[in-house]
């Protein structure tokens, strides 16, 4: 079973695409990413750059609406995701309150629609 | 009183394996044949001391045990339905064929109590998907429209089997966190029930009933965990004086003048058992204190008068616990019994008014404390109001007593 970890961290966090690569990297982030390879759960992930960098789209009538920003104004932002493969929902959650956004911002966790097999 | 005890110890002794092997031999396993048998040695140690060692005491047990048998079939049934909608998708559906056992229905218990479900489907979820009631009777006790707590019911239950919810009792570290939502999911089906039963639904009964038999369960698995302890406790102290709170008359009775020969006796020793299991690891829980409030009503039947004094202190320490609307009040009404209608009234000070709006229980004990203040208009007010909020006619008609001996 496969789980989609997202990390909603605060903006003012990381302003810039070199703070995020650094945190990344960093001790925090770093160790959290090396204990999901080292459990073997790791399938994919990676950090975004800021919301600030996002566009949103739609299709209507009259063609498309582009706007500046990301979908849902939030005080946290999508910082980043992982991909996890654990068994259940309970073990899901034991890594994502391990997670560092946990603690400051929030994660959510989703299951992930499955090709069948 | 020994011969009892000498008779039940001997037929323990030595008839033990015989009979389980004719309740298994009748139901396929042991386990739920020896379990029954435990629990009609239980009620025969509660009953033969009263009733006398029956005329053949092999043929009660097995009756007994096989009424006990019943019970559980029929409940492990259902939740065998109920488990087996949820596992559809999951690899447990092999195992599906095999009957749920007590252990079973307690680890779907815990699946429908997890955080991960939205906290107002967690009882519905329980009493539908353990207890097998549907949503068209649960939406009246729940105050929520059938087809929009169908609704959530299905979005619950999809939750579980997609997001896959673990079917497993919760590791030591998470118990304390996991156990709550059971517990008050279960405490909720009783209240659900036994306020609807005092309205005058026969149906509520019977989930009041099936609430009991769900704490039986959950403490009779869990022997180590006081808060599962204390809520059985409370839950059948609040059920032995049942008969009570209605006279010959069908007029409402309170509890510290109700005839103590009327409450259960029964139900008020498997209670007092329960007590004392929770009191071997005690803890600081809510609802210990709550049944040690509930005990200490009770112990009326050992010797009178009520100790306010003692009921006051421990809702004080529920109200450091738990400063709920309900805690509060039971202080105010206690401390008007053991200090006076000040002292009560100084304590209902304590509620946030918009919450105390539409809570019945404050307005009658704020009418009793401002009628022995002497504040006759306030009195007046604080009955009509109580009365407004009653939904049980046996209670408005009581207050309306009330309240007419203080216009006379």
């Amino acid at each position: 079973m496969q789980y989609m970890i997202l990390n909603y961290t605060s903006p003012a966090e990381y302003t810039n695409a070199d703070d995020v690569r650094a945190a990344a990297d960093g001790a925090v982030w770093g160790a959290y990413t090396k204990a999901l390879i080292d459990a073997g759960v790791l399938v994919g992930g990676n950090a975004l750059h800021p919301s600030h960098t996002a566009t949103t789209l739609r299709v209507r009538d009259r063609g498309r609406d582009i706007q500046d920003g990301p979908y849902a104004a939030t005080k946290e932002h999508l910082g980043g995701y992982y991909i996890i493969e654990v068994p259940d929902l309970d073990t899901a959650l034991v890594w994502a309150a391990r997670n560092p956004a946990a603690s400051s911002g929030a994660v959510e966790v989703r299951p992930v629609v499955m090709r069948s097999a | 009183m020994n011969q009892p005890h000498e008779a039940l110890e001997r037929l323990a002794r030595l008839s033990y394996g015989r009979l389980v092997a004719r309740l298994a031999a009748r139901t396929g396993s042991v386990s739920a044949a020896a379990d029954a048998l435990s629990d009609a040695l239980v009620r025969a140690l509660e009953t033969w001391p009263r009733r006398g060692v029956p005329d053949q005491p092999e043929a009660w047990l097995i009756a007994t045990a096989k009424n006990c048998l019943v019970d559980a079939a029929r409940h492990a049934q259902v939740a065998a339905r109920g488990e087996a909608h949820l596992t559809l998708l999951q690899e447990e559906r092999s195992d599906m064929a095999q009957a749920a056992t007590p252990d079973r229905i307690l680890n779907l218990m815990f699946v429908c109590a997890h955080p991960a479900i939205d906290a107002a489907m967690r009882t519905p979820l329980m009493l539908q998907l353990v207890l097998g009631l549907d949503a068209r009777r649960m939406a009246g006790a729940f105050l929520i429209a059938p087809g929009t707590l169908s609704q959530r019911l299905t979005r619950a239950r999809a939750k579980i089997e997609v997001a896959r919810i673990r079917f497993a009792l919760p590791d030591t570290a998470d118990m304390a966190d996991r156990l709550d939502p059971v517990l008050a999911a279960i405490y909720a089906a009783y209240t659900v029930g036994s306020d609807g039963q005092m309205a005058g639904d026969a149906k509520s009964s019977a989930l009041a009933r099936e609430a009991i038999w769900l704490a039986s369960l959950l403490a009779s698995r869990m022997p180590g965990e006081p808060e599962a302890q204390a809520l059985l406790a409370l839950m059948l102290y609040a059920e032995a004086r049942r008969s009570a709170r209605l006279d010959a008359e069908g007029r409402f009775v309170p509890l510290e003048v109700q005839d103590v020969a009327i409450w259960d006796e029964g139900l008020m020793r498997d209670a007092d058992l329960a007590m004392r299991m929770a009191a071997r690891n005690a803890t600081l829980g809510r609802y210990q204190i709550e049944a040690a409030i509930q005990a200490a009503h009770a112990d009326r039947r050992h010797r009178s008068p009520t100790d306010w004094r003692a009921i006051a202190d421990l809702y004080r320490g529920l109200v450091a616990l738990h400063p709920t609307t309900g805690a509060i009040t039971g202080l105010a009404a206690a401390l008007g019994e053991a200090e006076g209608a000040a002292a009560g009234l100084a304590a209902l000070e304590r509620v946030d008014p918009a919450r105390a709006e539409s809570y019945q229980p404050l307005w009658a004990v704020r009418a009793h404390l401002l009628r022995r203040a002497g504040d006759r208009p306030g009195a007046l007010a604080a009955y009509g109001r109580a009365i407004s909020l009653s939904p049980d006619p046996a209670v408005r008609a009581f207050l309306e007593t009330r309240r007419q001996d203080l216009t006379l």
